[in-house]
């Protein structure tokens, strides 16, 4: 382990001063240094992905990810891909085909959705299934996530 | 982002609340404060005190805001499933209010008496009838009250929206909120003295009919979605309490041992960690997060001698066929079976097997406990809160009422998984410390240390006479027990920390037998239950995982029934129709099989011997508690590798009344895709010392890769037969299903569960 160091985040276009242990994952940074507390501890071994966010655009599993790594760097949360008057696609579509049911893995499915429909806006069945391995849902809620994702697709590619 | 929860509205004790208390504003929806005089004495309608929260007190369920608005107190819980939008719409429409008008609040026990937690899949079946019968109940009295004050006779009178009027005068009307202005209903209920699912409150008013239902019936969408989608909703593990440190428990690797010492210096560097030690219990409290988690890694602990409990893995079902029996039951014992097989055309005999399987939820437990004597509380994502604040009030030594259980939407639990584990353990480092502690587990915690499905296995026997009937039928399974830690956690014993501090496991010595309406001359269904491996402290102690014995059961009675159908020369539905007795069940597997396009056949297909990649359809039929279940499922089998994939799941639902269609497809779809990876994925792997499915690469689930190309459902609706649940009812047919699609696909029968490559190739080979 390092000694504490004064790191600066970037996190949702906000600049928020810390001091932690640079090998600390960026996930308890997140949920308890800043207070954002909706990535989720799932695995901290990066397998399931309830602790998904944007570093640089970059689907990432904060749970494995050094928060010193994340100085300089643009780390966007699920709270912060969009909101309630401002949605982003991928979000409106969760609602409307009511995705989750517990709702613990959704920041994997949201973050890693979003980036792979930013690169590809026209992924069809077999990419969004593809693209989306390595996600869990215990929840079995997969069906409703592909149709999700799909009008999300249909939405950004039009 | 999350809100620093305020003690002060916490600052009050259970039992105060429980004696009756006027200060308590538990939701905007609340009804005005009141004064704090304790239990109210006044008898007449309309009270400003808050009546003692008790089940024969109306209050205890439902309350109106002096401007209209309406909250049910429901004292069971939403696994995500639309559970609060359910018991809305039933309240809303026996009040005859609009839907968005009620609020339903989930599993405070200090505003929800104990209706038994999420239990069984009884939220709409028992829980519901009772909210349904409650707010008939305070229609009455409203409309009667309406009477009183319009003077008009309560019969002529009309509800709409809340606004009760006389028919054909509109004008002369009164709503409920002028009725109760902010006050308390204080009418007294007939209760059946139960508490738990079974809870029943009633009035004298009778429920309508639902012939009339303009609410139920409807889809409405969840209340929680955007909350957990936009990133705004605060989860179980995201409640933060002033002073709170946090805490994690370290487990042994091999199972069987106990921490007998520490060595204190090895975490000394990690500023402010401290090492909890009480008998077999060790665990370590930081301020920060990953100081605890730091220190739970780095603390070396001396561990006793545990030996190899458990055997090898490849010799579990050996073991369990030569396991002394500690108890059984034959459940049904008709006819003379061991004659009738004797003198059968065709006698066929089959055994299955069935893993242990980990509820495996996407987050491991976690609970906050704040064992101050004072204000005690619990905040807990246990499916079963009341039970888990009399459990923590065991552990903190207090009296079982004594501690306030706050419910906090939690990782979808799915039966008793680590949650109950977390509070006993945040209890007893909270009472360690002397501060509010919060406890989260690691992934091992919540697939290694959770409790377990339990591992059986399956004997079947059937004989069939010369004319193609079946005269005999005989299942009988044998395996660990259903609960050797009971599925609530109201005493510690039953919880991790508790046996780490003494309490051994306390098998309930019970399993079940197939549920059915298959009628045979001859028939027995009965079954043995094995002692655990280990007396206590042991991560393959059993309990109940969503559908409680369901899948493996009905992977092999389903599969059997086929092979049966195969005997008798018929086809597996028009077998399946001759011999259930409920129209019911038949309506439904005709429905399944119209739905699906069934075509009859008697044995597998056959033509598709040169392909590497074979398809086959199986179906499979299950009643679970009320509700009936049938599947068509289609599937292709890479015979090669062993890999199954499931195209497409055809599917027959009859749960009595649908309350929400949308929530109720979804829910469905839910219990196949899990109801799939356990059949064809999941199994707890083990050595002779330990459980080595530690996380998701040794314990894996379905991932979307392998979730089918297609769910078709059809709803059947019953208006006139009772709601019952539909949480884990199509969990059950799932995994006969899918074997009886391979043996349609390749010939060969699976017997042995999870449908993995592994097992898939050997049943080819």
């Amino acid at each position: 382990m390092a000694a504490a160091k004064r790191i600066t985040l970037n996190v949702n276009g906000r600049p928020h001063s810390i001091t932690a242990d640079p090998d600390m994952p960026l996930l308890y940074a997140l949920r308890n240094s800043i207070g954002l507390s909706n990535p989720h501890f799932g695995c901290g071994l990066a397998q399931c992905g309830a602790c998904t966010v944007h570093v640089n655009g970059k689907a990432t599993r904060s749970c494995a990810f050094p928060v010193g790594e994340a100085q300089g760097k643009k780390v966007v949360t699920l709270a912060g891909l969009g909101t309630p008057e401002k949605p982003h696609p991928v979000q409106k579509a969760f609602v409307n085909e009511q995705v989750s049911q517990c709702g613990y893995c959704i920041n994997g499915w949201i973050m890693t959705a979003a980036e792979l429909l930013a690169k590809n806006p026209k992924a069809d069945d077999k990419q969004i299934r593809e693209g989306l391995a390595g996600l869990k849902c215990r929840c079995g809620t997969h069906m409703a996530i592909i149709r999700a994702v799909k009008r999300a697709a249909k939405e950004m590619s039009a | 982002m999350t809100k620093m929860i305020s003690i002060k509205d916490f600052a009050f004790s259970r039992r105060s609340l429980l004696q009756g208390a006027g200060a308590l504003v538990v939701s905007a929806a609340a009804p005005a404060v009141g004064t704090r005089k304790a239990g109210a004495a006044v008898s007449a309608f309309g009270s400003a005190v808050k009546p003692k929260l008790v089940p024969d007190q109306l209050d205890s369920f439902i309350a109106i805001t002096a401007d209209g608005r309406v909250t049910a107190f429901f004292g069971k819980m939403d696994m995500g499933q639309g559970v609060d939008v359910a018991i809305s719409q039933i309240v809303a429409e026996e009040l005859d209010v609009k839907y968005e008008r009620v609020t339903t609040q989930l599993g405070d026990t200090a505003t929800s008496v104990n209706q038994g937690g999420a239990s069984g899949s009884t939220a709409v079946q028992r829980g519901g009838k009772a909210m349904r019968a409650i707010a008939a109940e305070a229609r009455r009295v409203l409309v009667e009250e309406a009477a009183k004050r319009l003077g008009a006779d309560a019969n002529s009178l009309v509800v709409d929206d809340g606004v009760v009027s006389v028919k054909g005068s509109p004008a002369k009307k009164v709503s409920y909120a002028e009725i109760l202005q902010g006050k308390y209903f204080n009418h007294k209920l007939k209760w059946n003295k139960k508490y738990g699912n079974s809870l029943y409150s009633s009035g004298v008013a009778k429920p309508k009919k639902t012939s009339e239902y303009k609410v139920v019936g409807q889809s409405f969408p969840r209340t929680d979605i955007p909350g957990k989608v936009f990133g705004t909703a605060d989860m179980i593990t995201d409640v933060k309490v002033p002073g709170m440190v946090h805490g994690r428990v370290i487990h042994p690797e091999k199972a069987g041992t106990v921490a007998k010492g520490f060595d204190a210096a090895s975490i000394k560097h990690i500023k402010g960690a401290r090492v909890v030690h009480e008998k077999n219990f060790i665990g370590v409290v930081a301020d920060s997060e990953w100081d605890a988690i730091r220190a739970a890694q780095e603390l070396k602990v001396q561990w006793s001698d545990g030996g190899k409990p458990f055997g090898e893995q490849k010799d579990l079902y050996n073991h369990i066929r030569k396991a002394k029996v500690i108890a059984e039951k034959m459940d049904t014992s008709e006819g003379d079976v061991d004659a009738a097989i004797k003198g059968a055309a065709k006698a066929i005999k089959a055994e299955f097997e069935w893993p242990f399987q980990s509820h495996a939820s996407m987050g491991p437990g976690c609970a906050i406990v704040d064992g101050n004597p004072k204000n005690p509380v619990v905040w807990t994502g246990s499916q079963k809160p009341h039970y888990t604040a009399e459990g923590v009030a065991r552990m903190l030594g207090m009296d079982k009422d004594a501690v306030r259980g706050v419910w906090v939407p939690g990782p979808g639990c799915y039966g008793r998984n680590d949650a109950g584990d977390a509070a006993m353990q945040a209890a007893l480092l909270s009472k360690a410390v002397g501060k509010p502690v919060r406890v989260q587990g690691m992934r091992h915690e919540g697939i290694a240390w959770d409790p377990k499905g339990p591992a059986s296995i399956h004997m079947a026997r059937g004989g069939v006479d010369s004319r193609g009937n079946v005269i005999a039928y005989e299942f009988i399974s044998k395996g660990f027990d259903r609960q050797d830690v009971r599925s609530n956690e109201s005493v510690p014993g039953d919880t991790l920390a508790g046996q780490q501090t003494g309490a051994k496991l306390r098998p309930r010595k019970f399993w079940r037998s197939p549920e059915d309406t298959y009628v045979f001359p001859a028939r027995k269904l009965g079954w043995q239950v094995i002692p655990p491996f280990i007396e206590r402290y042991s991560p393959l102690r059993t309990s109940h995982l969503r559908d409680p014995l369901g899948p493996q059961i009905q992977f092999a009675c389903e599969q059997f029934l086929d092979e049966l159908a195969e005997a008798a020369g018929m086809d597996p539905v028009a077998f399946r129709l001759k011999y259930l007795k409920d129209s019911r069940d038949r309506d439904l597997v005709k429905a399944v099989a119209e739905k699906a396009g069934w075509k009859e056949r008697v044995g597998p297909q056959k033509g598709q011997g040169g392909k590497t990649t074979v398809s086959g359809r199986g179906v499979s039929y299950a009643l679970r508690n009320g509700t009936r279940v049938a599947v068509v499922a289609d599937v292709e089998v890479d015979k090669p590798s062993g890999r199954v994939w499931v195209r497409k799941f055809t599917v027959a639902h009859d749960c009595g009344l649908i309350i929400n269609p949308d929530a109720l497809k979804l829910c469905i779809e839910g219990n196949l895709v899990m109801a799939t990876s356990r059949s064809i994925v999941e199994e707890v792997a083990f050595e002779p010392d330990r459980v080595t499915s530690v996380d998701w690469a040794t314990y894996p689930i379905l991932e979307t890769p392998d979730a089918p190309e297609a769910i078709d459902i059809v709803l059947i609706n019953r208006p006139d037969e009772e709601a019952t649940g539909a949480g884990e009812g199509a969990t059950r047919p799932i995994s006969a299903a899918i074997a009886n699609a391979i043996y349609d696909a390749t010939g060969r029968r699976v017997r042995r569960g999870p449908m993995s490559p592994e097992h898939v190739k050997a049943a080819l080979a």
